[in-house]
């Protein structure tokens, strides 16, 4: 007891700490606060809350690559790609069209770590050649690698399944589960259990497992030997090589563990989707992600999973909703003008709304950045950073520094 | 006593610039080893060539017996040779500790999975990192400071924390780029100290020193390059009546 007592007294100025106990908190009453909010149909609320997670997981991925190595990786969606496809040629029948003519169907559990596997040998493969490049030129041949993967997999013919993509992937199945009231069912014990859009509670419990697993793994490495190398690397790549880090190896191994995360990802999308498709893995989702960490606080995990929280959130639920609130706050009161559409003139305030939906998304970046450029969470050394780039600007004329 | 590093027939040329032209010396075990010269004479240029930053366009670079020309940076440091470098480079928003513990990095056997799943091995390889780092802290006078940010140290706190770093990866030879630069006379006599202190660890100084002062009295040999080339070598003694020194330094007389 008095264990608990003295860790309380130690973290209650830290943010971090903090931060991670309202996560915990917050996943563990998620889903009981929809339902009873929503009044038992809040299944799709969950199943939301199950997708952003997979945001929250390449989130925490990409704070490796860029947050902790520095290295800026706007291909980010590709290792997704290649996760979700890897899923979805080891366990479907699609490998029974192709000329392989033997479809397999390794279990979810496992086809996780393949895919995982598959998209860190890719980051490791894209990275032996370009990591040696710096800066913005990294961040143009990634950018280039993030093009291409989709539109291999778009053109890969009978292997990928062409434009439509491959659908009917396997499902995860567990020996058994528990089902009660949150699915509108009593308590029973389900046994041959498998995970259906019917029961998107079990995703959700399935993602949160998954999160909390990576978030373990990922804080383990940066307080150990590798993720001071990161820090080190970022900060001064020469004089880490001078310490004795093999930077090159640093480096990849960042790339690959955030492409593996990434795989991870991707792996469990094509699982909870049942179908992936080369549409779904465009710029703008690495872009998104890229935003996520930055908004949340480069090089600090809990700020990176609350960038994904909050931009999903607004991405997903606040602008889709927005037009039909604003509407109704709008006829509530009494500017029910505002909602009738003249024709070739005012097309109504809910379309307007919708028309304009990523000018307010873009808005709500600017002002995020504007009040808080270190992130809405951020590490301890990004704050010390921009203080003193605040300060050295005031004080010191540009020509002098350096 | 036998020799740690031996350079022999050095170039290092950037297009038709030539930086270093065809040196040879040889640094002892167990001395404290010195390089001077005017500024652009390629003291820093041959520094690099030792450490692996740059690889010599001609000649070769033995360390212990084993020829390590040509080999990159970390692998070098592996061998055994830290440096310094001449306009500080440490990480900045690194505490003093931190700085001091990733100096381990190469002496450290955990390997990835260790720190995956934060073995026992890996809890009781970075406690005697920090203790060892601590050790070296209070070596080198910092050990008050060592939850200070790097960039938030004095400047003479922060030369010794480079070397704290330096000494961390357990190293045969310490190349120092000027060590003294900047500091007052009362810093240059604790600095001399450390280096006796070093010397006293088994560990050999190579050092690049302007304060002749510092120079006469710290070291056994001195080389003197200019224009790239090794225009003397010898004890403080002989190389401060040498003409040719003198003339690099003051110029020719007419």
């Amino acid at each position: 007891m008095s264990r608990v007592r003295t860790w309380f007294q130690d973290n209650r100025r830290n943010p971090n700490a903090i931060a991670y106990s309202v996560f915990i908190i917050a996943a563990l009453l998620y889903p009981t606060i929809v339902q009873f909010w929503t009044g038992g149909n809040g299944d799709y609320l969950v199943g939301i809350a199950a997708d952003g997670g997979i945001y929250m997981l390449m989130a925490i991925g990409l704070n490796v690559v860029v947050g902790f190595a520095g290295l800026l990786d706007l291909g980010y969606a590709a290792f997704f790609a290649i996760g979700s496809y890897t899923y979805a040629e080891v366990a479907s029948y699609h490998l029974g069209v192709t000329p392989v003519d033997h479809a397999l169907h390794i279990p979810f559990w496992l086809a996780l770590f393949v895919g995982m596997f598959i998209a860190a040998s890719a980051g490791a493969l894209l990275g032996a050649p370009t990591l040696r490049l710096r800066g913005d030129y990294l961040a143009i041949v990634t950018l280039g690698f993030g093009e291409i993967v989709p539109i291999v997999f778009r053109n890969g013919g009978i292997w990928t399944g062409g434009v439509p993509g491959i659908s009917g992937l396997d499902v995860p199945t567990l020996p058994g589960w528990f089902q009660g009231p949150w699915i509108n069912q009593n308590f029973a014990w389900v046994p041959d259990f498998r995970f259906t859009t019917a029961n998107l509670t079990a995703y959700y419990v399935l993602m949160v497992l998954l999160i909390g697993m990576t978030v373990v793994l990922v804080h383990n490495l940066y307080n150990s030997r590798l993720g001071r190398a990161w820090m080190a690397v970022r900060e001064d790549e020469t004089a880490a090589a001078a310490s004795g880090v093999n930077t090159v190896t640093v480096k990849l191994l960042a790339f690959s563990i955030g492409a593996a995360t990434s795989g991870f990802a991707g792996a469990f999308y094509g699982a909870k989707l049942s179908y992936v498709s080369s549409e779904n893995f465009s710029f703008i989702v690495s872009v998104t992600v890229l935003a996520m960490v930055v908004l949340g606080g480069m090089g600090n995990i809990p700020g990176a999973m609350l960038g994904a929280a909050v931009l999903y959130f607004i991405l997903f639920w606040l602008l889709p909703s927005a037009p039909s609130q604003v509407e109704s706050l709008a006829s509530s009161v009494g500017l029910d003008f505002l909602n009738k559409a003249v024709p070739n003139g005012w097309p109504g305030i809910a379309e307007e709304i919708s028309r304009s939906k990523y000018v307010i998304f873009g808005l709500i970046l600017v002002g995020i950045m504007l009040l808080r450029p270190q992130g809405l969470l951020p590490s301890q050394i990004r704050k010390q950073e921009l203080k003193h780039e605040e300060h050295e600007a005031l004080t010191v004329p540009r020509q002098l520094q350096s | 006593m036998p020799a740690i590093l031996r350079v022999e027939g050095l170039s290092k040329r950037f297009g038709g610039l030539v930086a270093v032209d065809n040196v040879s010396f040889e640094v002892n075990e167990g001395e404290v080893f010195a390089l001077i010269g005017p500024n652009g004479a390629g003291k820093t240029t041959l520094f690099n060539c030792v450490t692996g930053f740059y690889a010599p366009t001609f000649g070769s670079i033995n360390f212990g017996g084993r020829d390590i020309s040509g080999s990159p940076p970390h692998r070098t440091a592996k061998a055994g040779i830290a440096r310094t470098f001449q306009n500080i480079r440490l990480f900045d928003y690194m505490s003093a500790v931190d700085n001091v513990r990733l100096g381990h990095h190469c002496r450290m056997h955990s390997k990835l999975w260790d720190s995956l799943f934060k073995t026992p091995f890996e809890k009781r390889e970075e406690k005697a990192i920090i203790e060892h780092s601590m050790e070296l802290l209070e070596l080198v006078g910092l050990g008050r400071h060592a939850d200070s940010y790097a960039r938030n140290l004095a400047y003479g706190q922060q030369r010794r924390l480079e070397i704290a770093r330096a000494l961390a990866t357990s190293p045969k030879l310490l190349l120092l780029d000027e060590p003294a630069a900047g500091f007052t006379p009362q810093e240059k006599v604790e600095l001399m100290q450390l280096v006796q202190v070093i010397l006293g660890r088994g560990i050999t100084v190579f050092l690049i020193e302007h304060d002749m002062r510092v120079v006469m009295q710290a070291s056994k040999r001195i080389v003197v390059l200019d224009h790239g080339e090794k225009i003397a070598e010898g004890t403080p003694a002989e190389v401060r009546s040498n003409q040719r020194v003198i003339e690099a330094y003051l110029g020719k007389s007419a």
